[in-house]
């Protein structure tokens, strides 16, 4: 276990998330442990199937954990009962992928807004002056435009029911903000807005993200940390400095190598990936990278690796890390 | 030489919430044997276009205003739909977005690469076959796995077995409407350089259709950027990536968040596309752009060539 | 630009549809439905104007001209004074259809009322919790599927004995397991999606989400699935009427007319086609109304 210090808000202790399923268990969040300070932004990154979503909401509660600790703000939430974790959740709030899919369609831009804060009691629904000016504060705070507030999700674009989404999240003041892909549905001009509109938030607000992505680009320009999934596990965590320039896991280097670069002066030198990303179910001893990893020796096949610390604060799971620096 | 070339296409789509003008008069060329990647976001008309190349634009809403699509001095516009079935699949194929629809559920991936073999050449099932094992080696699946079916294939995989069957009757051209972006990074550079590779091999032309500016310039040779309906740059990879002049094409640079460059904010381009609907007569892109003057506002600026093979739509970047 | 109230503040509201509002401005656009639509809402306006002369006139119109009978004009055949012409105990046919109305509709709609809450129920809670409870209440769902909902009718309605209450509860309970079938694959189908995580990660509890996120969601191929029964319903009715377990005469209900008319068919022919011409209509109107319902609700379906 890590030691606390004043400034961690929250603390990941080995969190297991298992699914049964018919075909036997699936490792989906597989012993993680991590610390993310106040203010920072840890950046999960992985592909589909590594298990970074199940991570976010297992954090939160929306998937009941198998084992493991959540420490935030010193108290374990997964000790909490019912009404406890309803309490706990005006802190802790999560802003979704698709923003096609997460506003229900049939709520006003207003009634989205308002739901949570009257779900958590923050105000009464016949206190409608104030419960409408704290909307529109809201709105501003988004920058949704203020005569949008009848409007329904399928009358708005992408960015806007984005920011729909945000704000709903934000209406209940919380510390902590656990981004699930938040900008990978949105074009790439939105999507500039809508990472700006964030990092301005967390500046304001002093918000804590776990930002969750696929897009090591977008994490690189948002984290203060970072820390790469590869089936269920951690494989790498760092600055986004040491990650970026010191890559020591061979799954790193493969997804650092693989991003298509927008110069065309810069030709990518791959490393070639063997073989493509399977789902952690029944996962037997040994790496689980190892079976694409062209570093593979006899016992990373037998036994896992644990995290080791290479310089302060980047950590490696690989056996090989002493070759790969 | 140019051997597809379109002019002026203009299509609307009629809808229940009035004219949707998708194509705003795009003029294009794919050289023989190159990459034309085609840049635009969501509604800007990318597979509109790709649709009316290939003939399956919706016949009920979608309608070309005007334009033709030359392909080996054949107007594809004007021809029957047998004609354009002939040339479908054998000359032109596409690859669409979503391996995960665009493959038959009960049929074998063996038989869904010979369906397309026989579809164009005389021959019969057992060499249509032949030729299906051939492809899969090609795209890098095990011969043995043809009596497989698409749900035993993870996403990659499929994406592979969809290129193989575009490919089987060694069509001139290649459609690729986002091929990998349904794919993890490391998949999508395995499936983007097997598709290179094959390029160069067979000498397909190919129009690559994606958002994503990095696939772009890792494997094109020529860009046409596509906003709101219409080209608003066009030239090699070189031209549009080290010296564009189109301030969306400069917008979209530096909206996106670069992996070798260090900048503490993202200057996003104010604003949102277009309403599709409506009629303008200035610029498309003015009021999101910071250099509009009242000329931009009132006139409509023309494609034009700024240096050899440059074109630039707009009235301050001559 | 509509100015728009809301509490307090003023604000400069664009013009907002709900889907709802959508789903009403694409079923206005298909004709046919509208007039299906139309159709059913003037039997209603019909049948509620019968109901509300009987209270006024103290069944004074009833009595004269739908259940009083004249022998002189037995089995007359349409004429002026008797559009319809007139049945085998000389009543006009036109008086005895239009009392009808009600019988036929109301049996028809809260019938299907009484389904739809015992299928809701029934239906969001096997789709809801999903696992053992939906075991256990599909199966059983599935025993009552498997009876033909005509022979479970006579079966209640002959056990029960005729009158209102029973031959309600007779034409409500098959269709209950149709209903539940429906509203649990709806309600399953809405409750993975992502905005019902949003909001149980703002701690919504169980009823509030299904109340608020769910069920407004699910409604739409409940509401079809309903609007087609009815019709269903209406037809149960005129049949067990015609069987003479239905409404008991000289209740004017259509099957029932029909059933007396089937003697008399090679002598007076309007006698059993006009009722009949009725109830097909009548269903028909409710079908294409329901049909329309669907387009409109589900507009991705028709592209």
């Amino acid at each position: 276990m890590s030691l606390t210090n004043n400034d961690t808000l929250l603390q990941v202790n080995n969190l297991k998330k298992y699914f049964p399923t018919p075909h036997g268990l699936l490792y989906a969040v597989d012993n993680v442990s991590f610390n993310i300070n106040k203010g920072d932004t840890l950046g999960v990154v992985g592909e589909s199937g590594c298990g970074k979503s199940t991570l976010g909401r297992s954090i939160l509660r929306l998937h009941e954990p198998t084992a493991g600790e959540v420490i935030f703000e010193g108290k374990n939430i997964l000790s909490l009962n019912h009404a406890q974790m309803k309490h706990m959740r005006k802190d802790m709030q999560l802003i979704f992928q698709d923003p096609y899919e997460s506003l229900n369609p049939r709520m006003t831009v207003s009634q989205a807004i308002q739901a949570p804060m009257l779900i958590q009691g923050m105000y009464k629904s016949k206190d409608k002056a104030a419960l409408e000016k704290r909307t529109l504060e809201m709105m501003d705070m988004v920058g949704l435009a203020r005569r949008l507030v009848n409007s329904y999700p399928h009358e708005l674009d992408g960015g806007r029911r984005q920011r729909i989404g945000i704000a709903r999240a934000l209406a209940l003041k919380p510390k902590f903000i656990v981004c699930d892909e938040p900008v990978s549905a949105l074009d790439v001009s939105i999507q500039a807005q809508v990472l700006n509109l964030l990092q301005d938030l967390q500046e304001q607000l002093g918000l804590t993200y776990m930002f969750i992505t696929h897009d090591l680009s977008v994490v690189k320009h948002l984290s203060t940390q970072i820390m790469v999934m590869y089936l269920g596990q951690t494989v790498e965590i760092g600055s986004p400095d040491q990650l970026f320039h010191n890559p020591c896991h061979p799954y790193t280097k493969a997804l650092l190598s693989a991003i298509p670069i927008p110069d065309p002066e810069i030709k990518m030198e791959r490393i070639q990936l063997k073989g493509e990303i399977t789902s952690p179910i029944n996962v037997g001893p040994g790496c689980r990278f190892a079976k694409r990893c062209v570093y593979a020796k006899p016992e990373c096949h037998e036994r896992s690796c644990e995290m080791t610390e290479v310089e302060s604060g980047h950590k490696v799971a690989c056996f090989m890390v002493k070759d790969m620096m | 030489m140019s051997f597809l070339s379109i002019d002026n296409l203009k299509v609307d789509y009629v809808t229940d919430d009035g004219i949707v003008h998708a194509l705003n008069g795009v003029s294009l060329e794919l050289v023989q044997g190159e990459t034309l990647g085609l840049v635009g976001e969501t509604g800007a008309g990318k597979t509109t276009m790709a649709k009316c190349i290939m003939g399956i634009l919706p016949k009920r809403t979608g309608k070309i205003r005007s334009g033709e699509i030359t392909f080996e001095e054949k107007n594809l516009l004007k021809c029957s739909e047998k004609e354009l079935q002939s040339i479908r699949g054998a000359q032109i194929a596409m690859i669409f977005q979503d391996p995960m629809t665009s493959l038959n559920p009960v049929l074998t991936v063996g038989e869904q690469i010979a369906e397309a073999v026989e579809n164009h050449e005389r021959c019969g099932k057992a060499r249509a076959m032949e030729r299906a094992e051939e492809m899969l080696e090609l795209v890098g699946i095990p011969a043995e796995r043809v009596h497989e079916y698409p749900h035993q294939f993870s996403g990659g995989m499929k994406q592979r077995v969809v290129i193989a069957i575009a490919l089987a009757c060694n069509p001139k051209m290649l459609i690729a409407d986002e091929p990998t972006t349904a794919l993890d990074v490391t998949i999508q550079a395995q499936v983007l350089e097997m598709m290179q590779s094959l390029k160069r091999q067979l000498n397909t032309s190919m129009l690559l259709i994606t958002h994503d500016l990095g696939v772009v310039a890792q494997n094109c040779d020529r860009v046409a950027v596509i906003y709101a309906g219409e080209i608003v740059e066009y030239g090699t990879v070189m031209d549009v990536f080290k010296r564009m002049k189109h301030p969306y094409t400069q917008g979209l640079f530096s909206s996106i968040p670069q992996i070798n460059a260090d900048v503490k904010r993202l200057n996003s381009i104010p604003g949102l596309m277009l309403d599709p609907t409506l009629d303008v007569e200035g610029c498309r892109f003015c009021d999101r752009c910071k250099y509009a003057t009242e000329e931009c506002r009132i006139n409509h600026p023309e494609l034009v060539e700024i240096e050899s093979g440059h074109s630039v739509r707009c009235f301050q970047k001559k | 630009m509509n100015e728009k109230q809301t509490g307090n503040i003023v604000t400069n509201g664009i013009n907002s549809r709900s889907l709802w509002a959508e789903a009403w401005l694409r079923f206005k656009r298909n004709r046919v439905a509208v007039a299906g639509l139309i159709f059913v809402a003037f039997l209603i306006v019909v049948s509620i104007a019968t109901l509300v002369l009987d209270l006024v006139t103290s069944n004074e119109i009833y009595n004269a001209y739908v259940v009083k009978q004249n022998l002189s004009l037995k089995l007359a055949p349409p004429s002026a004074e008797h559009v319809f012409g007139c049945d085998e105990y000389g009543r006009d046919i036109l008086f005895r259809l239009i009392w009808g109305t009600r019988y036929s509709l109301f049996i028809g709609v809260v019938s299907i009322a009484i389904a739809l809450v015992g299928g809701g129920i029934l239906g969001s809670i096997a789709g809801f919790y999903g696992g053992k409870v939906d075991q256990m209440i599909m199966r059983v769902m599935d025993v009552f599927l498997s009876i033909p909902s005509m022979v479970m009718a006579i079966a209640i309605v002959s056990a029960l004995g005729t009158g209102m209450t029973n031959l309600l509860f007779s034409i409500a309970v098959p269709q209950i397991p149709r209903l539940a079938r429906i509203v649990r694959a709806s309600v399953m189908s809405v409750k993975d999606r992502e905005f019902v995580e949003a909001a149980r990660s703002v701690g919504a509890g169980d009823f509030e989400i299904i109340l608020k996120y769910i069920i407004p969601n699910a409604l739409s191929p409940i509401i079809v699935q309903a609007s087609l029964s009815v019709g269903a319903a209406i037809l149960s009715i005129a049949g067990l009427s015609f069987l003479g377990i239905g409404v008991q005469p000289p209740a004017p209900e259509w099957g029932s007319i029909l059933n007396a008319a089937r003697t008399y068919m090679r002598d007076a022919w309007h006698i059993s086609v006009i009722p009949g011409l009725m109830i097909m209509i009548t269903v028909l109107s409710l079908n294409v109304a329901g049909d329309g319902l669907r387009d409109a609700l589900d507009p991705k379906l028709k592209n």
